[in-house]
């Protein structure tokens, strides 16, 4: 049985080269950084080193990297940061109706303190409506939240549009660029945004580590108190060896990404192609064009997508239903009910997200057991003999 | 403490939002910036740096020259002196 790894959404392996920078800072250079004797002030100096390379990856300055424990923290940190801090200025907030849970807890939290957040609709390719967002804008809006990607449907939103709408209306933009950093080019300038949440789980650093670039000027309450660490915005001892994973893995995610993102299309375009030959009644979800290079996203009718997946985990593939947080609550997906997909279709979601190590002979692998799979599992279902006897 | 109005600065630091001992710290690296005679303001919503930033300015040999008081946040006023 091959083993083939088609959720890079939910993690990706870390890159060897990124283990190997890592593993001095385990036993070699343990020390604090705080400290003032030499190891310490060495360590402080990598700590910079890294800092420099993920703002490199994103176009920014050094100085506008925050390092956090992951992507939901600092989506968490961008929002409860900018409101905090903004409070006296409205109790508005606008996300829209596709974000993340740490994006969309975050503002329900907001709401239980009676604040107001407005979820704006999306399109159903996913997308969101400049004109809504500045329908949705008010003197009281402290800031908006808008993916740059969807995790489920891989679609793309006009982040830059949406940004400059926010700037004009003296409204600060946050995006959660968690699925587009390291699988296309991503440049803070370029979109517009005042904040930006990126992950180490996506660009092949380790899991417990992300980071949130934040414009001069954007003042963000912390939601760690602690010491001088990350400028004083974030408190707690510095985790050296997964910062060094994220700056090596930025580093690395810079060099042949366009190539990177070629191979991905490529094959991306020829599992969809494959899945609408040899299996009927299945649609694909996000957008057509605006996507995810490497993102295939189905809803097959009369299927249980849990099943799916286990069938297909018991040939050694590893796909998802969804997010992978949300994937185990067993509960329609947000994110399918937002673009419009009827809630019995929606039970039948299947994500692939693919990377530059998949190959060829693995796609066709999946074909022939997912194209297998579903057949199995629509034989045993009541609905789905329902429907062909009708 | 010496209060002063409309105060022109050649560089701004924000530490509004950020704790003790940021004003302690970050003043001397965006001194080290500007040129003799040039002025640095400082904004912070930390009361206790109303005491320490002129204390630091004796200790390190700066010109406190004072403070205003803004709608969410303190200005305290330093001139590079060496």
């Amino acid at each position: 049985m091959k083993n083939v790894y088609m959720d890079h959404a939910s993690a990706t392996p870390v890159h060897r080269e990124v283990i190997e920078a890592m593993l001095p800072y385990f036993h070699e250079f343990f020390g604090n950084p705080s400290t003032v004797y030499d190891m310490g002030s060495k360590i402080k100096g990598v700590i910079e080193e890294q800092r420099a390379k993920v703002a490199s990856l994103i176009g920014a300055k050094p100085n506008q990297i925050i390092f956090t424990s992951s992507g939901a923290e600092a989506n968490n940190l961008a929002i409860k940061g900018v409101v905090f801090a903004k409070q006296k200025k409205g109790n508005h907030i606008i996300i829209s109706s596709i974000e993340h849970h740490s994006v969309l807890n975050t503002a329900r939290f907001f709401e239980r303190m009676d604040y107001e957040v407005s979820l704006l609709p999306v399109d159903k390719q996913g997308l969101v409506d400049p004109d809504r967002l500045a329908n949705a804008i008010r003197p009281e809006t402290i800031m908006a939240s808008i993916m740059h990607a969807n995790n489920e449907i891989g679609t793309i939103e006009p982040v830059s549009e949406l940004a400059a709408i926010c700037r004009e209306r003296g409204v600060i933009f946050h995006t959660d660029a968690v699925a587009t950093v390291g699988n296309i080019p991503v440049n803070v300038n370029e979109l517009n945004v005042d904040l930006l949440s990126l992950s180490g789980v996506s660009l092949g650093a380790p899991k417990g580590i992300g980071a949130l670039y934040f414009r001069d000027k954007v003042r963000l309450m912390p939601l760690i108190h602690g010491g001088i660490q990350e400028s004083g915005r974030r408190g707690g001892t510095e985790n050296i060896p997964a910062i060094v994973g994220l700056g090596k893995a930025s580093e690395l995610a810079s060099q042949g990404l366009a190539d990177q993102m070629n191979h991905v299309e490529g094959l991306r375009n020829l599992l969809v192609a494959g899945i609408h030959e040899r299996v009927d009644q299945i649609v694909e979800t996000g957008h057509p064009d605006r996507r995810l290079p490497g993102h295939a996203s189905f809803c097959a009718a009369a299927i249980e997508g849990e099943a799916l997946i286990f069938m297909l985990n018991a040939e050694g593939i590893c796909a998802n239903t969804g997010s992978a947080c949300a994937s185990k609550a067993l509960k329609t997906s947000p994110v399918l009910v937002a673009i419009g997909i009827p809630p019995d279709l929606a039970q039948g979601s299947i994500v692939f997200t693919l990377d530059s190590s998949n190959t060829v002979d693995e796609v066709e692998y999946v074909l022939d057991k997912f194209s297998f799979a579903v057949e199995k599992l629509r034989s045993l279902s009541p609905i789905w003999r329902e429907q062909k006897a009708a | 403490m010496k209060f002063i109005k409309n105060q022109k600065a050649d560089d701004t630091l924000d530490l509004v939002c950020r704790m003790c001992p940021l004003h302690l710290l970050e003043p001397g690296e965006k001194l080290a910036c500007l040129n003799k005679g040039q002025v640095l303001e400082v904004l912070t919503d930390y009361d206790g740096a109303l005491e320490d930033i002129p204390a630091w300015c004796d200790k390190c040999g700066q010109e406190f020259m004072g403070l205003e008081e803004d709608e969410d946040c303190y200005k305290l006023y330093i001139r590079k002196t060496k």
